[in-house]
C-alpha cells in the first residue's frame, strides 16, 4: 500500500493565494517550482501538490485525513520585513484569526479552528508563511519574496522528509493578518 | 447610543488587504445625514490587462479575478467573444455551461449561507461560533458546497478557476459515466438543499422593504442562469448589446469605485432576490414549492430574506443539474473554432451576486482593443448606500456596537463579493 492509497500517511502541499496580486502569488510560485522538481526528487514522490485560493470549504477537503499537510501562504506583518520566512506548527495558528465581522470570505487561522470544531484537521499541519511587501494588483513578486521562493521549497522538501523536524517561530502572537486574497 | 461630540467607531470587518473598502456613516441632530460606502475594483485592473491579448484568452484570465465566482467571469466572456465573432454554441455545449455555472451557484450560495450569513440570524459571532455549537449545521453547509465542488471539477477540470473552458465550448466533454457518478451526489445534496430552505425559513428577518428599481436577466420559461434578456421590475427590457445604453456608470465624490445607475432613472438592485423576483414564476416545481413553503411570494422587497433566496436557488441549482445530467449527451465535438473578425461583442449572465457584463473589441487579427467588464458588487453600491440610511435611520437607539454589527449583517444582505469589489471594510459612524 502507498502513502497515497492510505490517507493517514499522505502527504499534501498546498500554496495559497492569488498570482494577480503581486506577493500573494508566492505560494502558487513555490507550488509552481515544487511541480518541476517532483519527477526527479524522492522526497516529493506521492505528495499532493495543490492550489487554493484558501476557500475554507476546499482547504479542508484537501487536508482532510491526510498524515500532513503543509500550507505556504503570504502574510501580511509590518513587524517582519518582506521576504521573511517562518514556520507555524498547528497550535501556533489558534490564536491567528479574523475575527467576528467578515463580510465575505474566512481567513486561514479561522479556516484551522473550523476544522479543528468539526474533527477535521489534518494529522499534522505546518504552515510556511512568508512576509509579502505589495498585495496590490498585478502579476510577479517583489524581489524579496521572489528570493524567498528557493528557501521556502527548501523548507517544503525538508519538512516532507522528515515531518518531526523543522523549527518553528513565535511568529503568532505577533501576527498580523494572513495576506491572502 | 454615545452622543459624545465627534466620537468615531470604527471596526475591521474584514482583516484582508487593507485601505480597499470603507463604510461611513454620518449622524447628527439624531438624524442620518450620510453613509458612504467605498469598494475598490478589481476589475478594473483587468480591463487594461486584457487589452493587447488574443481573443481566446480572456475566459482564462478574467477567472481570475475572483475565486468565488470564476465561472461567471468565463461564462460572460466567451459569451462575448463569441457574440463578437458571430458564433453561436451548440444546445449541448449551452448545456454543459448551464450545468458548470450550476456549480459555482451551489458553491457560493452554500458558502454564503452557512459560513457567513446564517451566524448573523443564529446570534453567532462568526462561523466558527456556529461550528462548536451547531457542528451538524455547518457539516450540512459544507456536504452541500461540496455537491457544487463536484460539479466544478467534472465540468470545470479543478475546483477553483476551471481549465475546461474555452471560447467555443470546452476542451473535454465528460463521459456519461462520470455524470452519472456526479447524479448520485447531487441527489443527495437535494436533500441537503430542502433541509437548508427549510431551516432559513425559521429565522427571524428584520422587518426592512426597499423600493429599488430590481434588474436581472430573464430567460421566458426557464430561471435565467446562463443568458437571457435584461429586464427590470419598472418594465425595461433590453438586450446584453444595449447594457451600455441603459447603465450608466460614474465616479462619485467619495470613492474611487464607479457607482452604476439606469439611465433617466436612478439606482438599481440586481442579485438573487432581483431574479428571485423576475424570474420565481419559472423555478423548477421543486423549487417553486420550496419557495413557496418558506413564505416566498411573489417578490421579495426585503434584503435580509436573500438568505432565504438563495436558499431556494440552491434547490434549483441541484435540481437543474439534475435535469441537464439525465438528458445529457457529450457534445461532439465539444467546441467550436472561433476565428476572429473585427467587431465588438457583448455578454451579460448571472453571477451568484448578480448581472455580470462583459463587453470585447477585438481587431481582425484576434487581439483585444478594449475590454469592459461591470461586476454585480459595484452595480449595487448605490442601492446597499441606501438600504443602509434607512435602517440606520430606524435604529439610532442601538449603542455604536450593536449598531455596527446590524450594519455589518445589512452589508452581508447583499454578499459583497470580496475578489470583484473589496476586500477590507473599515465601518466608521459618526455621530458628531
Amino acid at each position: 500500500m502507498t502513502a497515497r492509497d492510505n490517507p493517514r500517511q499522505h502527504t499534501v502541499v498546498i500554496g495559497v493565494g492569488n498570482e494577480f496580486r503581486r506577493d500573494d502569488g508566492a505560494g502558487p510560485a513555490v507550488i509552481a517550482r515544487l511541480r518541476a522538481l517532483q519527477p526527479g526528487d524522492e522526497s516529493l514522490s506521492g505528495v499532493t501538490l495543490a492550489l487554493s485560493d484558501g476557500e475554507p470549504g476546499r482547504m479542508i477537503d484537501l487536508w482532510e485525513g491526510t498524515g500532513l499537510t503543509v500550507v505556504i501562504d503570504a502574510v501580511r506583518d509590518t513587524a517582519m520585513p518582506p521576504g521573511r520566512t517562518c514556520r507555524l506548527a498547528l497550535d501556533m495558528l489558534a490564536g491567528v484569526t479574523d475575527g467576528p465581522a467578515s463580510s465575505h470570505g474566512i481567513g486561514l487561522g479561522d479556516t484551522v479552528e473550523l476544522a479543528r470544531a468539526l474533527g477535521r484537521l489534518p494529522a499534522r499541519l505546518t504552515v510556511l508563511a512568508v512576509a509579502g511587501r505589495d498585495f496590490g494588483f498585478g502579476t510577479g513578486l517583489t524581489a524579496e519574496v521572489a528570493a524567498a521562493v528557493a528557501e521556502l521549497v527548501e523548507q517544503v522538501r525538508e519538512i516532507v522528509r522528515c515531518p518531526g523536524l523543522g523549527r518553528t517561530s513565535g511568529f503568532a502572537s505577533q501576527h498580523d493578518s494572513f495576506g491572502r486574497i | 447610543m454615545s452622543q459624545e461630540a465627534g466620537r468615531t467607531i470604527t471596526v475591521r470587518a474584514l482583516a484582508r488587504v487593507e485601505g480597499e473598502g470603507s463604510m461611513h456613516v454620518r449622524v447628527r441632530a439624531g438624524a442620518v445625514e450620510d453613509v458612504r460606502l467605498e469598494i475598490y475594483e478589481p476589475p478594473r485592473f483587468f480591463e487594461a490587462l486584457l487589452r493587447g491579448r488574443r481573443h481566446t484568452e480572456p475566459p482564462d484570465i478574467t477567472a481570475r479575478i475572483c475565486g468565488i465566482c470564476p465561472v461567471a467571469y468565463q461564462m460572460s466572456a466567451c459569451q462575448a467573444i463569441e457574440a463578437a465573432c458571430g458564433i453561436e454554441v451548440p444546445d449541448a455545449v449551452a448545456d454543459l455551461r448551464r450545468l458548470l455555472y450550476c456549480g459555482e451557484w451551489i458553491e457560493s450560495h452554500a458558502l454564503h449561507i452557512y459560513l457567513l450569513h446564517a451566524p448573523d440570524f443564529l446570534g453567532y459571532a462568526s462561523a466558527l461560533d456556529l461550528a462548536r455549537k451547531g457542528r451538524g449545521l455547518v457539516e450540512r453547509g459544507l456536504a452541500l458546497k461540496k455537491a457544487g465542488n463536484a460539479i466544478m471539477e467534472l465540468v470545470g477540470g479543478r475546483a477553483i478557476h476551471p481549465v475546461n473552458v474555452r471560447v467555443g465550448g470546452f476542451y473535454r466533454a465528460p463521459a456519461r459515466t462520470e455524470m452519472a457518478a456526479l447524479a448520485q451526489k447531487l441527489r443527495a445534496a437535494l436533500d441537503l438543499a430542502l433541509e437548508t430552505v427549510t431551516w432559513a425559513a425559521g429565522f427571524e428577518f428584520p422587518d426592512f422593504q426597499h423600493d429599488h428599481e430590481m434588474l436581472a436577466l430573464i430567460t421566458p420559461g426557464q430561471y435565467a442562469i446562463d443568458r437571457g434578456t435584461v429586464a427590470t421590475t419598472g418594465g425595461l427590457s433590453f438586450a446584453p448589446a444595449q447594457f451600455e445604453d441603459y447603465v450608466i456608470e460614474e465616479q462619485v465624490p467619495h470613492s474611487t469605485a464607479l457607482h452604476a445607475r439606469l439611465a433617466g432613472r436612478g439606482r438599481y438592485l440586481t442579485g438573487p432576490t432581483a431574479r428571485y423576483t423576475l424570474s420565481g414564476q419559472w423555478l423548477s416545481p421543486v423549487a417553486r414549492q420550496a419557495a413557496d413553503a418558506a413564505g416566498l411570494g411573489a417578490e421579495c422587497r426585503n434584503p435580509f430574506r436573500s438568505i432565504l433566496v438563495r436558499a431556494v436557488e440552491v434547490v434549483y441549482a441541484v435540481d437543474e443539474a439534475l435535469r441537464l445530467i439525465e438528458r445529457y449527451e457529450p457534445p461532439a465535438p465539444c467546441y467550436l473554432e472561433v476565428p476572429p473578425r473585427a467587431a465588438t461583442g457583448h455578454g451579460a449572465t448571472e453571477a451568484p451576486r448578480g448581472v455580470l457584463f462583459h463587453r470585447y473589441g477585438i481587431d481582425a487579427e484576434g487581439l483585444i482593443t478594449s475590454a469592459r467588464i461591470v461586476p454585480p458588487t459595484s452595480q449595487n453600491q448605490a442601492s446597499i448606500e441606501d438600504d443602509l440610511r434607512r435602517f440606520v435611520a430606524g435604529r439610532l437607539d442601538l449603542d455604536d456596537e450593536q449598531l455596527t454589527r446590524q450594519c455589518e449583517q445589512a452589508i452581508r444582505n447583499y454578499d459583497p463579493c470580496i475578489s470583484c469589489s473589496t476586500h477590507f471594510l473599515d465601518l466608521t459612524v459618526d455621530r458628531g
